[in-house]
């Protein structure tokens, strides 16, 4: 088996959900080649060398890959996949928007969003929002995966030295092209990665009102997070969306307030270790998945919380 | 301007599903199925465009069993002008529905696809790119924000990071988010119009397409429950509790 991980990076740095799709191609066992595709990326090239699990990074430095386009990135991995059984990349927006694109061009069924591998050819998945998991074999002779980062423990960053290849074809396509970005600055750590995410629903009422729950995140270190109908009331943009289709997250600590617990919103959180709601109504679903549940009014719980941390 | 616009058959979001007795697949007997929610927002993004002169005409296009026709008329009620069931009895995976939707595309020769950024049921979020890929054209996925252009189209997305604007040259597939835009309802007088509309039936074989399964599905499981944990009386015993029994705190 030979296994081919695309590297998420923002050119700088390597996204951790890497190592957690190196953790997934760790269990299939095998060789472990990791691409980094990129515009003036020798930074995060010379992170990926590092790590201990590989055995070569294939870098590709080049305009083409500025903003890794679907366009011009699916056929630079696709032209690059023979020899390898898998291709696999943590399941970000970069890969979903990437990774079925290469697999129709190998003419292959994708598999998303694998949350457990049972053999090189099985694998579990969610689907249903996680109200289900599947359990699907593939018959096809390139497994082309996205993994959910947050059902794998990452692999070691460091301890490697793994050999450099550069490809240095790169086609642009030139049917598509970068425009413009608007991208969530903040001090406080990404979503996916907290150890702690403190969430806010319509409960909050307004996007004002989230200076309570960023107040609590910073004396926690962590990361605020928001339901779908806070992100569509434009208290808050929408990177901050948990869910079914916004972030995955599986904190130590998840603080859901004023949430009432959609199946949908559950989606994306529920994997946490502890689970604590903060709600005025007693009869709300969050609170059947809540390890300690505190029935109140948030404007007078939250306020409290923070004096008491 | 012409617009294809692929929906899928799915579960209602509200149901609750389950496993079937031998846990092989989900239990679909009698439970609700409506027009799964993304591609909801691409057929009212499809008609907005008409509505503002860019588009001349809309296609709804399905794969699936003989059943999606209830699917279909609802898209002919909300504004699409004809549809096309492309009719199997297998249940067919993104790779074969991308292959059955390019021999409808070449047939109709469209400038825009739209469809939903994932279904419901499979949340695979596969299908839009794997079109594109197979007609060589361009994606936006994920888009919150469309506006077309003379011979592109301006596409918003949402990634991980915020927010990204791409240009994109025509034909393209566009794949819908949530926030694209609202969904109207179909009105009663529609309704009944829709059922004058034409809907035309095709079979994968028809358009030369296999359609045969890469994956099986082995079974289906409940995820792990969580249990209701215990409610406390106040702020001082939840912050006691995460610092001291759940140490999660420090
Ligand atoms: C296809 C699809 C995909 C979706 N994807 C997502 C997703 O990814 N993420 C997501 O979150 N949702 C998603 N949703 C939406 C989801 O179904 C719910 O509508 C949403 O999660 C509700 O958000 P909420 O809990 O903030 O709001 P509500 O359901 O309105 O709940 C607000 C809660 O706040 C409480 N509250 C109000 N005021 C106070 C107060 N002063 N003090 C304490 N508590 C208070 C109320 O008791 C209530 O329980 C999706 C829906 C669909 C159809
Ligand atoms: C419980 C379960 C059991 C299954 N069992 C099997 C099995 O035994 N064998 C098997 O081969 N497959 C099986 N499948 C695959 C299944 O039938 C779906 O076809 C597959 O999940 C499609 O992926 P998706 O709809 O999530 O695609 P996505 O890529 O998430 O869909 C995105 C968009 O593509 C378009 N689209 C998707 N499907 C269609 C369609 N049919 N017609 C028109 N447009 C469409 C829509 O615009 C949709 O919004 C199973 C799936 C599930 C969930």
């Amino acid at each position: 088996m030979s296994i081919l991980v695309i590297a998420e990076h923002n050119n700088q740095q390597l996204n951790p959900a890497t190592l957690s799709a190196l953790a997934a191609a760790v269990e299939l066992g095998g060789d472990i080649d990791l691409m980094v595709a990129g515009s003036g990326c020798q930074a995060a090239i010379d992170q990926a060398s590092q790590i201990a699990c590989i055995t070569k990074v294939i870098a590709a430095d080049h305009s083409a890959c500025e903003h890794f386009l679907a366009e011009n990135i699916a056929p630079l991995i696709a032209d690059n996949a023979s020899g390898y059984t898998h291709i696999l990349a943590a399941a970000t927006t970069t890969a979903k928007n990437i990774m079925p694109r290469v697999a129709a061009l190998l003419d292959v069924q994708a598999i998303s969003d694998i949350s457990a591998v049972i053999s090189e050819n099985t694998f579990k998945r969610p689907i249903y929002a996680g109200n289900l998991i599947a359990t699907v074999q593939s018959n096809d002779a390139v497994k082309v995966i996205t993994v959910r980062a947050t059902a794998f423990d990452a692999v070691e960053a460091t301890g490697g030295s793994a050999t450099v290849e550069t490809l240095e074809s790169v086609n642009d396509m030139g049917i598509s092209s970068f425009a413009s970005e608007q991208l969530a600055e903040s001090d406080r750590p990404e979503l996916t990665a907290a150890s702690i995410v403190v969430s806010g629903g319509r409960g909050m009422a307004s996007g004002d009102n989230f200076d309570l729950l960023y107040r609590i995140a910073d004396k926690l270190g962590a990361a605020v997070g928001a339901s779908r109908a806070a992100v569509d009331a434009e208290f808050v943009p929408n990177d901050m969306q948990v869910g079914q289709t916004g972030k995955i997250v599986a904190p130590d600590l998840y603080i859901a307030v004023g949430i009432s617990g959609a199946i949908q919103h559950l989606a994306g959180m529920k994997e946490s270790k502890v689970i604590v709601a903060i709600n005025k109504d007693e009869e709300a679903p969050i609170f059947s998945i809540a390890d300690y549940g505190l029935v109140a009014d948030l404007f007078t719980a939250l306020p409290e919380l923070e004096s008491k941390l | 301007m012409k617009i294809l616009v692929a929906v899928k058959r799915v579960v209602d979001y509200n149901v609750k599903v389950r496993p079937n007795s031998d846990s092989s697949d989900v239990e679909l007997a009698n439970v609700k199925m409506s027009v799964n929610p993304f591609c909801e927002i691409a057929v009212e993004e499809a008609v907005r465009l008409k509505e503002k002169g860019i588009a001349t005409e809309i296609i709804a296009v399905t794969i699936g069993t003989v059943q999606s026709q209830e699917q279909l008329r609802t898209c002919l009620a909300l504004g699409a002008d004809r549809a096309i069931l492309v009719e199997t009895d297998i249940p067919v995976e993104p790779l074969a529905v991308a292959k059955c939707l390019k021999a409808v595309y070449e047939e109709e020769q469209p400038d825009i696809v739209l469809m939903g950024k994932q279904a419901i049921d499979g949340d695979n979020n596969q299908t839009g790119q794997m079109l594109a890929s197979m007609l060589g054209c361009a994606q936006g996925t994920f888009a919150s924000e469309v506006s077309v252009e003379e011979g592109s189209i301006a596409v918003t997305r949402e990634i991980d990071g915020g927010l990204q604007t791409l240009s994109l040259k025509l034909p393209a597939v566009i794949t819908t988010d949530l926030r694209l835009n609202e969904p109207r309802y179909a009105s009663l007088p529609n309704i009944m119009k829709a059922k004058q509309k034409p809907l035309a039936t095709r079979s994968a074989e028809e358009l030369g397409v296999d359609v045969s399964p890469r994956t099986q599905l082995l079974g289906v499981e409940l995820p792990a429950q969580r249990q209701a944990g215990i409610k406390v009386n106040d702020v001082a015993q939840l912050v006691d509790k995460l610092k001291n029994e759940a140490k999660v705190i420090s």
